[in-house]
């Protein structure tokens, strides 16, 4: 009888545990807050805005049709289409120290007040210190949406084949 | 029922239902310490008193602190620093004593491996002793997110990062750890938790079986020596002091244990008045900032060697190095196969691999601080891979060293 | 037998320094760039030759479309023409007063300001004049007269008009050189002013509000909002804050924070406001740290006695 009492104790701790673990779990208001869902087609074109996620600046530039047409192979990789639309999405700081880079449209290029890093429109590094192109953030395209947070097949690719972090 | 008179003296009363006198008999007058021992053996009530000094300034600082993302900074730098009288005290009592007890927790552990004293019984005092440096570590880890500043916030994101398991890729754990995708709010609170509350009590309860491991196998000494403690016991009680090569616990050891912590406190004070910059970086007077990133983010000091054994390898590598490095020392009774429990000194290959460790572990803490770049990641990466291979050639080298 | 205590200790001591040279000292020395100071001497710029006079330096700084047509003179009975907020939206920052300028400020460095700000500040990589980008300040092109004494007489008067240097306090240093960038929140400085306290909340909050206002602006000018230094002193110590003050792209080529120009004496007082804000305890735990010195030393000696004691017995 005292194994069965024993197994009966065991049971109640180990149900114990399960609140114990789910106390600790991110709070349905962290978790809503994790996964931002942006509505593509309301960007204007050449035109920088930027979008919060997970508490890090997100850049979105909708390409220009010149910019489509002078896209090098290496800035179409980083390419995000949705519907008929090309995107420039990153997480909007500058990958020497973190700060955030602003963007210059006469320039089509970005500027790190920091210390002088430059980025062009497409996210890659045109002057240093920076040592990568911007960071794209974790993304899945849902018909003419994008979810941030998500793990898509494009965004898969990307990482894949080192484009991003 | 036992049977209670009339008690003669508050003692009489106490000794009938506490047995006091007895405790004190087993705990200090009647505890016999070898007299071979010199002024390490003195580090265990140095680590008392600095655990002390950590327990009575943390206190303080807890009347004051507030464990909140928009205050927590300010309740440290201000409030404590400025407005509370002798605030700035207690915090720089609490950062210094921090720093100091991992020093002394190391000297501590060289002395137990140099003089072979984790063998013969001794292996729980060992084993006891690892668990109180990893829930040290832990404490230390939990302590150092509570000011949210640049360092607390980047080495909280870095840290619990390693919990994602490299190719694993486990965020959910990492996610569970933090209550949320970056340090934030339920971060800070939760590691508030186990600093003030649950980390102290199991630090508490483990300092108490350490203490009780020590008590049947008694205290090793400095030659290696078989002490019959209960024929030297008895040449002490028939007057024999000189003779006897044991002493009482109190007040003989006590005494040059007092004397050591005199001597420590002269040195901890002037850390905590003069030199404290060691031990409260400067970068973490810098508001916590998850948009910018710190130039330089490493660990405390006591950290490093391990950090570095992380750092030098792939992820995966990196993370199965690190691992290692964490239970290895544990291990430690078992992977020493040779039947000698003295001093490093007469043992051969031992010593060698002894010395051989511990400058291994100096150069992995000074590359660890470094930046990971050119020569410096080249030492790191020998010296890390210096340190798995000492440890896996233990067994093979302590295996043929003759019994001395 | 032989008694090894001594021999141990050294060991000990040995590897402990030795660690914390590495991961102290050596670790810093590579990690951070080692600025010399060049004890505020701007050895760039170009010496004021001429003696100035105050008489026509009055003149000229006070006369129409001058100076004070953006900075005040509060000193003098001359106030600004635009609050703080207003000429944050016109300037980017709001132009100093000018009441103590010629003492916080070194006089070369004032002489070469007044003919080439951005050149003088070292923002020419912001404000470049080839392409078409100007300093919201004025360069001084000369009022028709020998124009490198016209400056030397502004210098002059501005001198005349401020402070004895030793007069400058920390605070009116600070303020002035630094504080309509950065605030100084454990202070109670705001870019604007320090905040006083109000007795109602509206009006606290429509202070604040100037404050976001101001900060906006200044945002858009310096790329990025200047951070709050309360707690610089202990973050980034004063060698670092002195030399950044001397010469900002020394040690980050290509910010956007200006040299300020200040002179060495009025950089300490400025080093003493940021003590004041960041490490006020600082005298209390050299005094008090003193004494506990010697009394931990008591209790060393005292704990020696007694063990001698009770060990006379055991040897």
């Amino acid at each position: 009888m005292g194994k069965a009492f024993g197994a009966v104790a065991g049971v109640g701790a180990v149900a114990s545990l399960v609140a114990m673990k789910k106390t600790w779990d991110p709070l349905p208001s962290v978790k809503a807050a994790g996964f931002t869902t942006l509505d593509m087609t309301i960007y204007p074109e050449g035109e920088l805005i930027t979008e919060k996620w997970r508490g890090k600046p997100i850049f979105v530039l909708k390409k220009t049709a010149a910019m489509i047409a002078k896209q090098t192979e290496s800035q179409k990789a980083r390419d995000i289409v949705v519907g008929d639309s090309h995107f420039m999405i990153a997480i909007g700081l500058c990958t020497h120290l973190g700060c955030i880079p602003a963007y210059i449209p006469a320039d089509e290029s970005f500027l790190c007040a920091c210390h002088g890093g430059m980025f062009n429109w497409a996210g890659e590094v045109t002057k240093v210190p920076p040592p990568r192109a911007f960071d794209i953030p974790p993304f899945k395209i849902e018909g003419t949406s994008l979810v941030l947070g998500e793990v898509g097949p494009e965004f898969q690719a990307m990482k894949d084949s080192g484009i991003t972090l | 029922m036992a049977h209670f008179t009339k008690a003669t003296s508050v003692k009489d009363w106490l000794n009938q239902r506490l047995a006091i006198e007895k405790v004190e008999k087993v705990m200090a007058s009647e505890y016999w310490i070898p007299k071979n021992i010199n002024f390490l053996w003195a580090m265990g009530m140095v680590l008392a008193i600095t655990f002390a000094l950590l327990l009575v300034s943390g206190i303080f600082l807890l009347m004051y602190y507030q464990p909140d993302v928009k205050d927590a900074f300010y309740s440290v730098n201000f409030t404590i620093m400025r407005d509370v009288d002798y605030g700035w005290l207690w915090r720089h009592v609490h950062g210094v004593a921090a720093s100091v007890v991992f020093l002394i927790i190391y000297i501590h552990m060289f002395t137990g491996i140099y003089y072979g004293s984790y063998k013969k019984g001794r292996e729980m005092i060992w084993v006891s002793g690892m668990l109180l440096f990893v829930t040290f570590s832990a404490e230390a880890f939990s302590g150092y997110m509570l000011p949210w500043g640049q360092m607390s916030y980047w080495a909280g994101m870095v840290i619990t990062n390693i919990f994602s398991l490299g190719g694993l890729h486990l965020d959910g754990l990492v996610e569970w750890i933090r209550g949320d995708y970056v340090p934030a709010q339920a971060f800070l609170t939760r590691f508030f938790m186990l600093h003030v509350l649950l980390l102290p009590l199991a630090i508490m309860g483990l300092i108490g079986l350490h203490f009780a491991a020590l008590r049947i196998p008694h205290v090793n000494n400095q030659d290696g020596e078989e002490v019959d403690f209960d024929a030297e016991a008895k040449k002490y009680l028939a007057g024999d002091k000189a003779g006897s090569k044991v002493i009482r616990f109190a007040n003989d050891f006590m005494s040059k244990d007092l004397m050591v912590v005199g001597f420590f406190l002269i040195f901890f004070f002037y850390l905590v008045f003069f030199q404290y910059g060691f031990a409260l970086d400067p970068v973490n007077f810098d508001p916590a900032d998850g948009l910018k990133t710190p130039a330089h983010i490493y660990p405390e000091w006591y950290f490093l060697w391990s950090y570095e054994i992380l750092r030098p390898f792939s992820v995966n590598i990196g993370l199965l190095a690190f691992g290692f490095a964490q239970v290895i020392f544990v291990l430690l009774p078992w992977l020493d196969r040779s039947p000698n429990a003295v001093p490093a000194s007469r043992r051969g290959a031992f010593s060698v691999w002894f010395w051989l460790l511990l400058i291994d572990m100096i150069v992995l803490t000074a590359m660890g601080k470094l930046p990971p770049e050119g020569m410096f990641s080249t030492i790191g990466l020998v010296a890390a891979v210096a340190f798995i291979l000492l440890w896996v050639a233990l067994p093979f080298i302590t295996m043929n060293e003759k019994k001395v | 037998m032989k008694n090894k205590e001594p021999l141990i200790l050294v060991v000990v001591v040995a590897f402990t320094l030795l660690t914390y040279w590495l991961v102290e000292p050596y670790a810093h020395s590579v990690m951070h760039k080692h600025v010399e100071s060049e004890h505020f001497a701007y050895a760039d710029l170009k010496p004021v030759a001429k003696t100035g006079n105050v008489a026509s330096g009055k003149e000229l700084v006070t006369g129409a479309a001058a100076c004070t047509g953006c900075h005040s003179i509060e000193k003098e009975g001359m106030p600004a023409a635009m609050d703080a907020v207003s000429a944050a939206a016109s300037y980017g920052v709001n132009p100093p007063d000018l009441s103590n300028a010629g003492a916080i400020y070194d006089a070369k460095f004032l002489a070469n300001l007044i003919v080439n700000p951005a050149h003088a500040l070292k923002v020419e990589h912001k404000f470049d004049a080839a392409k078409g980008q100007s300093h919201p300040m004025t360069a001084f092109f000369g009022a028709g007269g020998d124009a490198e004494q016209e400056v030397a007489d502004m210098v002059s008067y501005l001198q005349s008009i401020a402070v004895k240097p030793e007069e400058v306090t920390p605070k009116m240093a600070y303020e002035n050189a630094c504080g309509r960038c950065h605030a100084v929140s454990y202070e109670k400085w705001t870019q604007v002013g320090e905040k006083p306290a109000f007795k109602f909340e509206k009006e606290s909050l429509a202070f604040d509000i100037q404050v976001l206002e101001y900060q906006e602006h200044l945002t858009k000018y310096m790329g990025k909002l200047p951070p709050d230094l309360s707690m610089y002193i202990r973050s980034r110590g004063e060698h670092f804050i002195s030399t950044f003050i001397e010469n900002p792209q020394a040690h980050l080529e290509g910010t956007a924070m200006p040299r300020v120009g200040v002179t060495a004496e009025a950089a300490e007082k400025v080093i003493e406001y940021l003590e004041d804000a960041g490490d006020t305890k600082r005298h209390e735990r050299e005094s008090l740290g003193k004494s506990v010195l010697i009394y931990s030393v008591i209790f060393a000696i005292f704990a020696l006695l007694w063990k001698k004691q009770v060990w006379k017995d055991l040897h």
